[in-house]
């Protein structure tokens, strides 16, 4: 939580809007989860450097090798889970929640960030397209945050923005001159929301507020 | 379909025009509605429609055509509508079976050099061929949308290429039309996708752009519609039409206004 709000956030979960002017979860950003609410609840940890090697008959579809370790990880987590409709859930049904932090950075071995030319400039919009699919074949929601402000590349940028269903910008204003401004002084960055889905419908429910701020304090993240 | 956008541009489901490419194409909105339209309309026309839908599942384009009248199952199952699922297909290619794949999946170019859309061109062509039984009109493609193509690692050229092939097989020799979205901005950096919009516009005979307004967000204009109408006769030397509305878009329909005067202005 500490690093995350200077990174541009690409959502995937749907928000869905409420009917009050205040909504939201109360959620302490001080406190870590208990271990006990972890051993309690099933969940599945990628970590890219812990992955065995690629199995020889995976195809990679030229993507980067991080990609390509973690749409495999998410897709059999998928079908073994249940949650494609393979076989019934045997539980109360459930949704797959994925988080992915800091796609195309190098950490998942792309190149995007800190490559004029980059190896494979098409990995990363080719991932969001398969993960897409697998998603929208499955009973799962994912959310995504990527670095954009180290992606020069504006074309790669404007090409996840097509790919993605909720698009959410989080600008910081350190380093910036709104940091002085009088007008902001009781907030931390602006709140863009670039892009909402039209799912289903040929209308979205677009809010009328338009000017989002937000808020960092010790326990508390609000978006005013 | 929308009847006010068929009023528009002269259009009816009765009598479609043939031989035509359309390029539907959104600047900071989403043109989708367009897709939406044009799925419906040739549908209720009776003519074969080849789909290829990139990004978007089969249920979402069914729920909302059922909402413009139109079954998409029930298109399929007539044999009138040819679906092609691309996200489903990737899937496909990447986690599938290698027997089940074969060799026919369109989109096996994602898993191999990455920009050979010639499987993908044979299978459009052998959607709409004539079969002895049809009864159908003209044959149709649609695209939703061409754009994706690039980010999956496609070369401009061979999107071009592709159309281009496209247009001799559906346009010229099959007499049928060609309906394509895709997305583009004034201040795009994607100097490929521009190049690709640039191109299409030359070869397009009807371009529908539609723009988010210049001015901002507003509850009941949702964009501008610019229609572009390219001169017919070879010949003369026939100007382009410009008309340009705003439309608002509700859960059944979309209404097309002149600049202005929107209901809740006047």
């Amino acid at each position: 939580m500490k690093i995350a709000w200077r990174y541009q956030n690409l959502p995937r979960i749907e928000v869905s809007p409420a009917a009050s002017a205040r909504f939201g979860h109360y959620y302490d950003g001080s406190k870590t989860v208990s271990p006990e609410l972890l051993q309690s609840t099933k969940w599945h940890r990628f970590f890219l450097p812990e992955e065995k090697s690629l199995h020889p008959e995976i195809k990679t579809c030229n993507m980067t090798c991080g990609y390509t370790r973690l749409l495999q990880s998410i897709q059999r987590i998928i079908y073994q889970e249940g949650f494609d409709g393979s076989y019934p859930q045997k539980k109360q049904k459930n949704i797959l929640r994925i988080g992915i932090q800091s796609l195309g950075s190098v950490l998942w071995g792309d190149d995007i960030c800190c490559a004029d030319n980059p190896e494979d400039i098409y990995s990363l919009t080719k991932f969001l397209y398969v993960l897409r699919g697998l998603l929208r074949m499955s009973l799962s929601a994912c959310i995504i945050t990527v670095p954009a402000h180290l992606i020069q590349n504006k074309a790669i940028m404007e090409r996840v923005t097509n790919l993605s269903d909720t698009v959410v910008g989080l600008e910081s204003f350190i380093g910036s001159e709104r940091e002085t401004n009088p007008l902001y002084k009781d907030y931390q960055g602006l709140i863009h929301v670039h892009q909402i889905p039209r799912l289903n419908s040929l209308i979205c429910d677009v809010s009328g507020t338009k000017d989002l701020a937000f808020r960092l304090k010790r326990k508390l993240f609000t978006i005013e | 379909m929308f009847v006010e956008l068929n009023e528009l541009l002269n259009a009816s489901p009765e009598k479609p025009e043939q031989g035509k490419l359309t390029l539907l194409r959104d600047t900071k909105t989403d043109g989708s509605f367009l897709v939406h339209h044009f799925l419906s309309f040739y549908l209720k026309a009776g003519c074969k429609v080849c789909f290829v839908a990139l990004l978007q599942s089969f249920s979402h384009y069914n729920i909302i055509a059922q909402k413009l009248g139109v079954s998409l199952t029930a298109a399929k199952e007539r044999g009138q509508l040819v679906f092609l699922e691309g996200l489903k297909s990737c899937f496909d290619v990447l986690f599938g079976e290698e027997q089940h794949v074969g060799q026919t999946n369109p989109l096996r170019f994602v898993s191999e050099d990455g920009s050979n859309l010639k499987t993908m061109y044979e299978f459009v062509r052998t959607s709409l061929m004539a079969s002895g039984s049809d009864s159908w009109k003209c044959p149709v493609l649609l695209v939703d949308d061409l754009s994706v193509l690039l980010s999956l690692g496609v070369r401009p050229v061979d999107v071009l290429d592709f159309i281009h092939y496209c247009r001799v097989a559906v346009c010229s020799q099959l007499k049928g039309n060609i309906v394509v979205l895709v997305h583009s901005n004034d201040d795009s950096e994607d100097e490929e996708n521009e190049l690709v919009v640039n191109s299409l516009c030359h070869q397009s005979n009807l371009i529908l752009w539609a723009e988010g307004l210049a001015t901002g967000f507003c509850k009941d204009v949702h964009g501008q519609l610019k229609i572009i109408q390219k001169g017919s006769s070879e010949l003369k030397a026939e100007r382009n039409l410009l008309q340009i509305y705003q439309y608002k878009i509700q859960d059944k329909n979309v209404t097309f206004f002149a600049r202005g005067m929107s209901a809740a202005v006047l």
